[in-house]
């Protein structure tokens, strides 16, 4: 093993070797979700700690969270999921869920770094995007599965489905104890505070956006004043 | 040069999806729009108005003048409350004339029979305000009489038999009075009323004019969020002006040929239309609510409605009647709509407007059935509309009719023939599945299905389907189960071999 590890030391210099290691380091990382997942404590304090895991990973699970969302209304049996197909709009769908997810990101690195939280920005984003592995690995099959039961057999499909959302929340409580090296209550409590923050930047947002609009509408009909004033 | 090119053509590329987005959005205003904006209709699985053909047309608008009433020197009809139909005669309470009148309908002919306005036998021999007329298979008359404080019965020629009058009884507030307003009997002659300010039910007669109750009363829904409220936060002043815990009135009744009682009642929250409201029930002997209600929503009439409009909040469903194969009609008095709904509670189709054309209404109050014929009573304009099914809306009964008797092949044909007439129409496809499914064939059943959006159906065929299929393919299964079970371990097991030549070879080597 050590053998191999100096191999790509080695290699390094090369830039074909450089592409090569990085393309290793990612697999890893992706695979290293797989532990995640089923020792949260020891894996989640790795993952940001001993920097087992990787941007690009991260950035490949929130991806295919979103693929697999819409594959989900898209392509999931009728007798469980009604999802008015024609009215769906994939990018509105997808955006619906990404928002939120980097909202409550920013709000609870917003949140933690005021009170001793250990996690950067980086860390809390990685850390989120891979409490998301087991909803893929699970809601993925679930979505072949739905079209080989029938309506009876609906609580098998329900039972799955509520298993991916459990565990991927009990993920991403324990992801946060680890990165900001919380306790639980003060974990719990800093959900709670998150979601408050995360209300506050929305207003923000809004009262930024209103407030543009305005300013923009009062330059608008200056100019039609002078353009009127002229002629 | 280039650079500056490439953004503002990317950014060009960005405005034009945003616009395209914009579009999308525009369409998409289409689905929060169920009001409809045809005369008939129907609403699909997604809760969208669908355009219908027109499930009945107007055979026949009867008034005082049609009837011939100008000639025999009499009023015309003045804001009649109730009509009442017994095999061809039908029965008009003439309410503002204090009067019933009779007539006989036949082949799209109306031929007045007769004015009744007073009875022989009893004090007072006048109506004063009779709200609501039935009359029995012997030609019976029951009269609502409202301001009489009594619903009377009087026989063929209008000689008084009996009465029902305020009940002796400590469950009846003595201090009101008995305002009878919508009445039914049943085979028994038991008579069931609907009186004005009393909220426990249907006040229940025997046939000896002894009270013997109440039924249908409304469970008392107790909220403990707003017992707090009210107990803790509210002035003695403020908890006088706020409505207390009281069950709501009916709005009308109508006694199905099975005795059943099927109700109606206008009054609830707004929010409640689809939840515990139930604006059309089904009681049974004891009162209870026994409608079936296998649609996606409840049978309340309009499922959505324009916030902007003037007629806002849910159908106010005015009256109601049942035909043959528990069938059921209702009208909307607020928009002068008809919606009918199947034994399954599905709608079925929904048309009127309101307006003063033949066919539209302008406060339709009650609707009674002859056949298939529909009567609805016009308040304001002082008119019965008689409709007669189209082909279509033929089609639609004989379907069902066809099917309930089990006669699936005929029932498929007709479906059919339903679907070449309105291809949105969810309750063909169900019907040709259902038939399908009988026959054997899963897959064109689960297609038909599909479309209809039955679920439960749908698994039932892809039961059926996915066992034969299982049972066609089991040794492709087998196969593939070995491919992926035996062939890892065999796999995983010559790399074991390998590694353990390797360390061996290394072993050897280090010695």
């Amino acid at each position: 093993m050590s053998k191999a590890k100096s191999v790509n030391e080695t290699s390094v210099q090369t830039k074909g070797g450089k592409a090569k290691a990085w393309l290793d380091r990612y697999k890893d990382s992706l695979r290293y979700a797989l532990h995640v997942i089923t020792h949260p404590f020891d894996g989640f304090w790795d993952l940001v700690h001993e920097k087992r895991g990787t941007m690009a990973a991260a950035h490949t699970f929130l991806f295919l969270f979103l693929i697999i969302r819409v594959l989900k209304l898209m392509l999931t049996n009728f007798q469980f999921i009604s999802a008015p197909v024609q009215y769906i709009n994939v990018l509105e769908e997808m955006g619906s869920l990404l928002l939120p997810f980097l909202v409550l990101c920013i709000a609870n690195w917003a949140m933690t770094t005021l009170f001793e939280g250990k996690g950067r920005f980086k860390d809390i984003y990685m850390g989120m995007c891979y409490a998301l592995v087991p909803y893929i690995i699970i809601q993925l099959p679930m979505i072949l599965i739905s079209n080989m039961l029938t309506f009876e057999e609906g609580s098998l499909y329900s039972v799955m489905i509520s298993i991916s959302v459990i565990w991927s929340a009990f993920l991403a409580f324990v992801g946060l104890m680890e990165i900001h090296d919380y306790g639980p209550g003060k974990t719990f409590i800093f959900m709670i505070v998150t979601i408050v923050g995360a209300a506050v930047i929305l207003f923000l947002v809004l009262v930024f956006f209103s407030l543009l609009s305005d300013a923009v509408a009062f330059f608008v009909s200056f100019y039609r004043e002078i353009v009127f004033r002229l002629n | 040069m280039m650079m500056k090119k490439t953004v503002s053509l990317l950014l060009a590329v960005l405005l034009l999806c945003i616009a395209a987005c914009a579009c999308a959005d525009e369409s998409n205003s289409m689905k929060d729009d169920g009001f409809s904006t045809s005369y008939s209709y129907i609403y699909d699985y997604w809760e969208d108005v669908q355009m219908a053909p027109d499930p009945y047309r107007v055979e026949l608008v009867i008034d005082g003048t049609t009837l011939g009433m100008d000639n025999l020197g009499g009023k015309g009809i003045t804001k009649a409350q109730s009509l009442f139909i017994c095999g061809n005669d039908v029965y008009v309470a003439d309410t503002g004339n204090n009067r019933i009148i009779q007539f006989r309908y036949e082949d799209g002919q109306a031929a007045f029979t007769r004015v009744i306005s007073e009875i022989q036998g009893t004090e007072p021999s006048t109506f004063n305000y009779p709200a609501d007329v039935f009359a029995d298979g012997n030609g019976n008359i029951y009269v609502a009489d409202q301001n009489n404080h009594r619903v009377v019965m009087v026989d063929k020629e209008l000689n008084f038999v009996k009465e029902f009058t305020k009940p002796v009884d400590a469950t009846f507030n003595q201090s009101s009075a008995f305002l009878p307003n919508k009445i039914a009997v049943d085979v028994a002659g038991r008579v069931y009323v609907l009186a004005t300010n009393v909220n426990k039910g249907f006040m229940k007669y025997e046939n000896d004019t002894t009270f013997t109750g109440y039924i249908g009363a409304n469970a008392v829904k107790f909220n403990m969020a707003d017992y707090i409220w009210k107990k803790y936060f509210m002035s003695r002043e403020q908890r006088a002006v706020t409505e207390s815990f009281v069950p709501t009135e009916y709005e009308n009744l109508y006694m199905d040929d099975k005795g059943f009682i099927y109700a109606t009642t206008t009054v609830f929250k707004e929010a409640d239309v689809f939840g515990d409201a139930n604006p059309i029930r089904r009681l049974n002997g004891i009162g209870n609510d026994i409608l079936i209600k296998n649609d996606v929503e409840p049978p309340v009439g309009d499922l959505n409605w324009k916030r902007e409009s003037l007629q806002y909040g849910p159908s106010k469903m005015a009256d109601i009647t049942a035909l043959d194969n528990d069938i059921y009609v209702t009208v909307d008095r607020m928009r002068g709509r008809l919606f009918g709904y199947d034994g399954q509670g599905i709608m079925l189709w929904a048309f009127g407007t309101k307006g003063s054309m033949d066919g539209t209404f302008s406060r339709a109050i009650a609707l009674d059935h002859m056949g298939y014929d529909l009567f609805v009573l016009d308040e304001m304009k002082n008119n019965i509309t008689v409709f007669t099914p189209t082909e279509y809306g033929q089609m639609i009964y004989d379907a069902t009719d066809t099917y309930l008797k089990g006669d699936y092949d005929q029932s498929d044909k007709l479906w059919r023939d339903v679907m070449k007439l309105n291809a949105n129409y969810s309750l063909a496809f169900r019907g040709i599945g259902r038939s399908l499914l009988r026959q054997e064939k899963y897959k064109e059943a689960m297609d038909y299905f599909e479309r209809a959006h039955a679920r439960e159906e749908y698994g039932r065929a892809f039961k059926q389907y996915r066992k034969l299929w299982v049972e066609k393919n089991i040794w492709w299964i087998i196969a593939l189960l070995v491919l992926i079970i035996i062939v890892p371990l065999i796999l995983g097991r010559i790399k074991r071999t390998k590694w353990e030549v390797i360390m061996h070879e290394q072993s050897k080597i280090r010695k």
